[in-house]
């Protein structure tokens, strides 16, 4: 039994990773295909929506890895091959959101919590020590001076 | 009133929370279509058979239309299908786009299960689907009388989307001028 895991824990160490991109659809020139590769990373597989259409297998982010490279080939820039598939599927294929003004909150929205939080303990930090930098009231005065007047009991250490 | 300031970050906690609730009712994989209020882009289908008649973009103004997306790889779609196959009876104008698949098999496939399209056309390559933002299929786009795309239904039509939404919807578009 142990000698079957071994076995299959080194077959797993020899697995390949498996890819989506088939070599059918690899563009020759091997400077296009990375950047079709590079572009392809950054856009989301409408099918299956957590993963870039580079990692995807579904049919539909073949077909897209396809369009992008006849677009990358046909000489457009990677922000016109990405432009072409936002005006088809919206913003959302970009794995990357970009900043505009509905999404805003979405680039903003922590850094707003943290300033607001910030804001809130410089607020406290401040108040606590103008309090305590205040000069003591008459009042205080006297109960100080009351408190300095009594004599300390005694005390004695136990032994432990 | 400065006790209560203790409470903010509780009550911004229950807004976020609430916030969250609302997102995660929401189905993810019904995207927003890019052609409300547009027209769909130009295309041209092929016939199912051949010497058949595909249709083109063109031909869908005059009046209200609903673009079905099928494919008789889409289990769904057969699901669908009687509902289709119902609204043809009471004569609601559907036009059917056989997506990712060669003519033949979405032929055979109406032949099977009843055509209820008044016209039929075959995307082969799937490439006009994509031109139109289709991600999958049963999908289906509601069209006014200009060729303007006021709905997108993404799955399938139930009798529950008809009566609720693109019945009440198709009515309206029949109404406008």
């Amino acid at each position: 039994m142990k000698r079957l895991m071994l076995a299959g824990l080194a077959a797993l160490a020899f697995a390949a990773p498996a890819l989506a991109v088939t070599p059918d659809e690899q563009l020759k020139d091997p400077k296009l295909e990375a950047r079709a590769r590079a572009v392809s990373r950054e856009l989301r597989c409408v099918v299956c929506q957590n993963q870039s259409i580079d990692d995807s297998a579904a049919p539909l982010a073949h077909d897209l890895r396809v369009i992008l490279r006849e677009r990358l080939a046909a000489g457009d820039t990677d922000q016109q091959a990405k432009a072409y598939l936002v005006a088809r599927y919206g913003d959302f294929v970009l794995l990357r959101p970009p900043f505009q003004p509905d999404t805003w909150a979405l680039w903003l929205g922590p850094l707003a919590v943290l300033a607001a939080g910030g804001a809130g303990a410089a607020l406290y930090i401040r108040s606590r020590a103008r309090a305590s930098d205040a000069p003591l009231s008459a009042e205080e005065e006297a109960e100080a001076a009351a408190l300095m007047a009594t004599p300390e009991p005694a005390t004695q250490e136990k032994l432990p | 009133m400065k006790r209560l300031l203790f409470l903010a970050p509780i009550a911004v906690f229950v807004v976020v929370l609430v916030g969250f609730m609302a997102g995660l009712q929401r189905d993810p994989s019904i995207l927003p279509s890019m052609l409300i209020g547009k027209p769909l882009p130009a295309f041209a289908l092929a016939p199912m058979r051949p010497g058949g008649q595909g249709f083109t973009s063109a031909e869908l103004v005059g009046q209200p239309v609903m673009v079905n997306v099928f494919a008789s790889w889409c289990t769904v779609c057969k699901e669908e299908h009687p509902v289709l196959m119902a609204l043809r009876e009471q004569g609601v104008n559907i036009v059917g786009l056989d997506w990712r698949e060669d003519a033949d098999a979405g032929a055979r496939w109406l032949a099977a299960n009843g055509d209820p399209y008044a016209k039929t056309g075959n995307d082969a390559s799937g490439r006009i689907g994509i031109d139109m933002g289709v991600s999958g299929a049963p999908e289906t786009f509601v069209l006014d009388k200009r060729g303007r795309v006021r709905y997108r239904q993404v799955g399938e039509i139930t009798p529950q989307v008809w009566s609720q939404t693109l019945g009440p919807l198709m009515a309206r578009l029949r109404a406008e001028s």
